[in-house]
């Protein structure tokens, strides 16, 4: 068993939110694990316990069973190498670009001086050389998600949780992100937990992707997505893309749902 | 040039009301300790500014305003913050504050005169009570209206509870602290009069309590006219205050620099909804 290379470790890991009407199963014995490096999508119908699996490895949601390690200790909290993207940007409008993407540093009380620097290259890494004293509210949408992921990675995390990052952006812009996220991601390197509704963004993106079934969400498979990179938009074009998406859509029809 | 004559026009509106006024009351010959002509109301003005009656009683109401906005302006954070951020202090205040909220407050200026005599205290603490409320609501809503998104994300950081009361719940809180401020600075001021009519020896309040015995129409309407003054200037003062404390607010910049494509609501605006207050 090789623990060390294993960034992420799921083991029988179950959700049960208690509510009003009583208990809601998210999320039942799910298993997989994620090598360090490697970039993991995960797709499953609305509801099915997709954001609950991130907060837990984000360690601010508590599981109601199983075990999950993030590089081969157990969970027990937030932790600092790991980034977070949310659906939504989540930015504070009273901080600049950059005091944004400063943020985890102002947390961590990493230093100012040495991640300013720092700060100011990711932003032109993704783009947006010249906004750092912006306010959030003067950028587009999409330059928002940008500066999120910015955040995301300037305290050198070694994994990236993202939670349906470009869910809320015209198809343009997303693929153009994708892109970018690709680009990022073969410079750097880190483990990437991708979650998104996209069957043909999780094929164009992931090494891998997990498909999950309805709540409560179980895994269903495992596909393994072998296109060489840097993968143009053009892949998406190609036979064997095409055959990868025809084939995690088939997984929901059989489950008898359409979300994709 | 659209505003030079739009000037105009505002002038020339104001200045026929103040004839139309002026020349009702005489046309009617209404009696002065009815309705005075703004010509008396005008001269009542100039010579109580003149005597230096008018400033030495203005200034008093001031100081009770300002001490007043003050004290409850800062019982009411400190409080709100409190019961925002502890469950217990929540648990044992609460129907309290519900009970408080709901009492015309200006109904206890009688009682607080009594207890704290004819002097600037009572003024102060009249004032301070009607300003304290406005801000306990405003800074509960406030701090209790972070977005959960925002939350998760700083939890996500490893923030600690510190972290996220500085660094997230207290700057989504200022829109709606300031929102209190703007209210409880006219509340203050209508404290400090209302417990200048039950008793004082000073006060532009108690002015025109004596004014009204001694059936000085023009006199009272000449206060009146100081008194929005006043209000007036007090609530400029908090919206600088607001511009400079929220310089990040995209409603506090000029319209011209963002288009409607442009503009962004998702992470942008901070949208205070101030609770609604009642004196
Ligand atoms: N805090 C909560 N309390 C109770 N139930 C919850 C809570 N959060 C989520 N759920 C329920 O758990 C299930 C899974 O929610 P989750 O947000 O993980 O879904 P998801 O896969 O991320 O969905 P989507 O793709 O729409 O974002 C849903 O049925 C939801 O109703
Ligand atoms: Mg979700």
């Amino acid at each position: 068993m090789a623990v060390a290379t294993e960034a992420i470790t799921v083991r029988h890991l179950s959700k049960t939110y208690a509510t009003r009407d009583g208990a809601v199963a998210a999320l039942e014995r799910a298993t997989f694990s994620v090598g360090e490096g490697e970039f993991v999508a995960v797709v499953g119908p609305s509801g099915c316990g997709k954001s609950t699996l991130l907060k837990i490895l984000a360690g601010i949601l508590a599981s109601s069973s199983g075990e999950a390690l993030l590089r081969g200790t157990l969970i027990a909290g937030p932790r600092r190498d790991i980034g977070v993207v949310f659906q939504s940007p989540v930015l504070f409008p009273w901080r600049t670009v950059l005091d944004n993407v400063l943020l985890p540093v102002d947390v961590q009380r990493l230093g100012r001086r040495p991640h300013e620097q720092v700060g100011v290259d990711l932003l032109a890494l993704v783009g947006l050389k010249g906004f750092e004293r912006k306010y959030p509210w003067e950028l587009s949408g999409g330059m928002q998600q940008r500066v999120a992921i910015t955040r995301a990675l300037v305290h050198d995390p070694a994994m990236l949780l993202m939670d349906e990052p470009f869910g809320a952006l015209d198809a343009m812009t997303r693929e153009h992100m994708n892109l970018e996220l690709q680009r990022i991601w073969l410079e750097r390197r880190k483990t990437v937990l991708f979650i998104t509704h996209s069957i043909p963004e999780a094929v164009f993106l992931a090494d891998r992707v997990l498909v999950m079934t309805a709540r409560p969400g179980r895994l269903l498979d495992d596909v393994r997505v072998d296109l060489a990179r840097p993968r143009p938009l053009d892949v998406m074009n190609t036979p064997e893309f095409g055959a990868h998406v025809r084939h995690i859509r088939h997984l929901f029809n059989v489950q008898g749902r359409i979300d994709a | 040039m659209k505003n030079v004559r739009n000037v105009a026009v505002t002038l020339a509106i104001f200045a026929g009301s103040l004839g139309a006024w002026e020349a009702i009351v005489r046309a009617f010959a209404i009696p002065i300790f009815i309705l005075p002509p703004p010509s008396q109301v005008a001269l009542a003005l100039y010579r109580g500014f003149a005597s230096g009656l008018y400033l030495d009683h203005l200034g008093y109401t001031l100081l009770e305003t300002l001490l007043g906005f003050i004290v409850g302006s800062l019982l009411g954070f400190f409080l709100g913050t409190a019961v925002a951020m502890n469950r217990w202090v929540e648990f044992f205040l609460y129907p309290y504050i519900v009970m408080f909220q709901s009492l015309p407050k200006v109904a206890l200026a009688p009682l607080i005169v009594v207890w704290f005599g004819l002097g600037l205290t009572s003024k102060v603490i009249n004032a301070a009570l009607v300003a304290f409320f406005p801000l306990l609501v405003n800074t509960m809503v406030g701090l209790k209206s972070a977005d959960e998104d925002r939350v998760s994300l700083m939890r996500s950081l490893a923030a600690s509870d510190g972290q996220i009361f500085w660094m997230l719940r207290l700057p989504n809180a200022l829109p709606f602290v300031m929102a209190g401020l703007d209210v409880a600075m006219i509340f203050a001021l209508i404290g400090a009069i209302v417990a200048e009519f039950v008793g004082a020896q000073r006060g532009l309040g108690m002015l025109i309590q004596s004014m009204n015995f001694n059936m000085d129409v023009s006199g009272q309407f000449s206060i009146l006219l100081i008194l929005s003054f006043v209000g007036l200037v007090l609530n400029r003062g908090i919206m600088l205050i607001r511009k400079r404390v929220m310089f990040w607010d995209p409603s506090e910049k000029p319209a011209i620099e963002t288009s409607p494509e442009e503009a962004v609501p998702a992470a942008g605006r901070a949208v205070a909804t101030p609770a609604k207050e009642r004196i």
